[in-house]
């Protein structure tokens, strides 16, 4: 029933977001108008020059370069964030000994860490990943592990009572239970170890969208640094949306 | 002592007695890695010489005005968002999506724009901290339980002391954990702004040290990171403690 | 004693429909007439949903009658809480960064009393309520029994003349709920106060007040207000009564048929 008043709703925010998006695009322009074609380039021809970009030949295999190692690096974050999330947010002792650990690594900034691993794993491939992970895991516990922490105590002991294995009552209580908090940990995740990819390429690299860009800086060649940033922030901006929609439905049915 | 302390303490001790004998059986060789005490013994010579201090005060200072801009920005932009409902559903998404957007991509843009002085890596420690604090105090203006505004109106409260009496004190735990987001979010802005492209600062001497194969200056200046982020986290996550234990979280 | 023959409180013809129900208005309230007297003591019970809290919310101000007239010591009400009426309300209102006493003092505060005579009245009714030991905890320290006894304090120490108690002790069991219905009975003697009292227990209604409302299904309205005829001086010893039995079985037989309709149920009547 309240789906149906919501339409109207959700067609105005729609709107809404649309009309926001216009708006920064005018201030774009506006800013283009000010600072002058040194410092900018137009809403128009930065989207003109993306389109040809997505056609040119040389696009694509920086882009795989850049999503495979992106991919490495988010099986690894995830599935690794996963586990340690459910140990420590199950484990009481565990869960509060390392938490400040995890807090303190999560605010250092990850960028001090990238020499000791260009120092362990040479440049390629392997600091790539490495420098994903690190960026992308830490949300994924975090969020695991209040997700699990979080779950009413009265819906493990049910399980109890109903004489569940271990098995079972992590496969049918705990994680249906924590998946909402969980997701959305991955929905982080994802858009972070996305991040430490790129960055990781910017300086480390001699092929990717990260590399591409530092080129471009060198180069000063402002279309081309506007237009590959406005790429990734749609492919960012996307895939984020696409993930909190299924976020909002896990959220909405509890 | 309690048994987490001791376990937390333990591994990491351990973990650094670890580190220190593989470096120094060169099992991990010196042109990767340098043993924890020689790093220790770096640092504080470092410190002793006031050779970091220029740059310090570059980072820190940058850091600071991130910090105070974002926190009063953000702490506005969050209240005003409150009051508006629509505003604050058509931004919605926009937050949501914030920190999947490369902040850093626009970097280059803002040095074009503004110089290669502080001004660049300022304005992304604040980029990064603002939306934290913007999130975090709508959060905890949400939360403010409607029972205490009803309860406000039957004091013939009018608006401004509601917000200071009440709406405030009770969000005041949110607000807080959108400070110390802020704070280390402008934190990593700004040294990570300073690393890639910069001339000083403590972000620049890490990717000079590095470009110069000056492994003890590089391990030195990193276990600074290290030591100065967990002390600030420390401090903050003790100070909130000894507040929200009188509310029980509330 | 020279009481005025105007009640303090006069609902006339009082409905109150609410614009943003799911599907379209909802009726949640009357119309509804009622008199209170000064220093009358008075409940209103009824099924869930019927709404009990929204007449609360009406009467102290909260919330406008979509039609009718409120008036509270012959002026009406007009959107805002008047100055003279307390509310102590369901849900727990103590202020968490606030010790129990400045609980209390909060609202003289907001008033701006001197600080020597906000020490005075809230030291007094500290006592009076037996909050000594309390004093200086934290509402996150009590129980939820006691942090509605804070409520109630905070409400009494700006001396209103009509207090308004939502189902404050909902949330606790019988017995503390007992012994708070014997409290609250004191401490309407002691202060001459109207107290308007909501309560879904049946037996707590009959044992503390001078009239029960028994309210129907949404919308709400009296079906039967019940005089009980009880002297002022008791307290919930009152229960062992002949006429308690009599009174709360009368007041099942009216609310049982309105009871089923809000679980769901067809009645015999619908």
């Amino acid at each position: 029933m309240s789906a149906i008043v919501d339409r109207p709703r959700r067609i105005v925010g729609f709107v809404d977001t649309l009309l926001l998006v216009a708006f920064l695009i005018l201030v774009w322009q506006i800013l283009y108008e000010f600072a002058g074609e040194v410092a900018l380039s137009p809403p128009i021809a930065t989207i003109r020059y993306a389109i040809e970009l997505l056609g040119s030949a040389d696009f694509w295999p920086n882009v795989y370069m850049t999503f495979r190692a992106f991919g490495v690096a988010l099986i690894i974050a995830m599935v690794g964030g996963l586990t340690l999330g459910l140990v420590l947010g199950l484990n009481r002792l565990l869960g509060e000994a390392y938490e400040p650990v995890l807090v303190a690594f999560y605010t250092v900034p990850k960028v001090a860490f990238y020499p000791v691993i260009l120092l362990f794993f040479g440049i390629g491939m392997a600091a790539e990943v490495v420098f994903g992970v690190i960026h992308g895991i830490v949300p994924v516990v975090i969020f695991t592990m209040n997700a699990v922490a979080t779950i009413k105590p009265v819906l493990l002991k049910m399980a109890r009572t109903l004489g569940l294995s271990y098995w079972q009552l992590m496969t049918t209580v705990v994680m249906p239970a924590a998946l909402p908090e969980i997701f959305t940990g991955l929905r982080v995740g994802f858009s972070l170890t996305l991040i430490g990819t790129l960055l990781s390429e910017m300086f480390g690299s001699r092929a990717g969208l990260g590399y591409m860009l530092m080129q471009a800086i060198g180069l000063n060649s402002v279309t081309l640094i506007m237009s590959l940033t406005l790429l990734i922030v749609v492919f960012a901006v996307l895939a984020n949306a696409l993930f909190l929609v299924i976020d909002k439905r896990l959220h909405r049915r509890g | 002592m309690r048994p987490a302390l001791l376990l937390r303490l333990a591994t990491v001790l351990g973990f650094v007695v670890l580190l220190e004998i593989l470096c120094r059986l060169g099992v991990i060789p010196n042109f990767t890695m340098i043993p924890p005490t020689t790093m220790a013994l770096g640092l504080y010579r470092l410190l002793i010489s006031g050779a970091l201090l220029p740059d310090l005060e570059t980072t820190l200072s940058g850091v600071a005005i991130a910090v105070t801009a974002a926190i009063l920005i953000g702490f506005l932009a969050g209240a005003l968002l409150h009051a508006v409902p629509r505003l604050r559903r058509a931004l919605d998404p926009f937050f949501a999506s914030y920190y999947a957007v490369p902040v850093w991509a626009f970097y280059p843009l803002f040095i074009v724009l503004f110089g290669l002085n502080d001004i660049p890596k300022v304005i992304i420690g604040f980029l990064y901290a603002v939306v934290a604090m913007i999130v975090n105090t709508l959060n905890g203006l949400d939360r403010v339980p409607p029972v205490l505004r009803k309860m406000a109106r039957t004091h013939q409260m009018g608006r401004g002391a509601t917000v200071l009496f009440i709406i405030l004190p009770s969000a005041a735990p949110h607000i807080f954990t959108g400070v110390k987001l802020a704070i280390a979010y402008a934190f990593i802005g700004v040294v990570g702004s300073e690393f890639i492209l910069a001339s000083a600062g403590i972000g620049y001497q890490i990717s000079f040290a590095y470009n110069n194969f000056d492994n003890v200056i590089l391990y030195s200046l990193i276990l600074f990171i290290i030591l100065f982020v967990s002390t600030v986290n420390l401090f903050l996550y003790s100070w909130e403690r000894s507040i929200l234990q009188r509310r029980g979280g509330r | 004693m020279e009481e005025p023959r105007t009640p303090q409180v006069v609902l006339r013809n009082v409905t109150r429909i609410y614009e943003r129900g799911a599907a379209g208005p909802v009726h949640a309230l009357g119309p509804l007439d009622l008199d209170l007297p000064k220093g009358e003591f008075f409940s209103v019970v009824g099924p869930s949903g019927c709404g009990k809290s929204t007449l609360l919310e009406v009467i102290a101000g909260l919330a406008e009658a979509s039609d009718g007239t409120v008036s509270f010591e012959g002026k009406a009400i007009a959107g805002q809480v008047p100055e003279g009426v307390g509310v102590v309300f369901q849900e727990d209102s103590t202020l968490a960064w606030l010790t129990v006493w400045d609980n209390i003092a909060f609202g003289l505060r907001r008033r701006g009393a001197m600080p020597g005579e906000i020490k005075r009245r809230v030291d007094d009714v500290v006592r009076l309520m037996g909050l000594g030991d309390f004093a200086r905890a934290y509402p996150a320290q009590l129980s939820g029994g006691m942090r509605q006894r804070v409520c109630i304090a905070r409400t009494l120490v700006l001396e209103p003349r009509l207090i308004l108690l939502d189902e404050p002790f909902g949330a606790l069991d019988q017995q503390t709920r007992l012994l708070m219905g014997d409290e609250v009975l004191k401490l309407w003697r002691e202060t001459g106060a109207t107290v308007f009292l909501i309560t879904h227990a049946l037996d707590e209604a009959a044992m503390l007040s001078d009239r029960v409302g028994v309210m129907s299904a949404r919308p709400g309205r009296f079906l039967e207000i019940v005089e009980t005829g009880w002297p002022r001086e008791r307290d919930s010893r009152i229960a062992a009564h002949e006429d308690f039995g009599r009174l709360t079985s009368h007041l099942w037989s009216l609310l049982r048929d309105e009871s089923l309709k809000a679980l769901g149920y067809r009645t015999a009547a619908a």
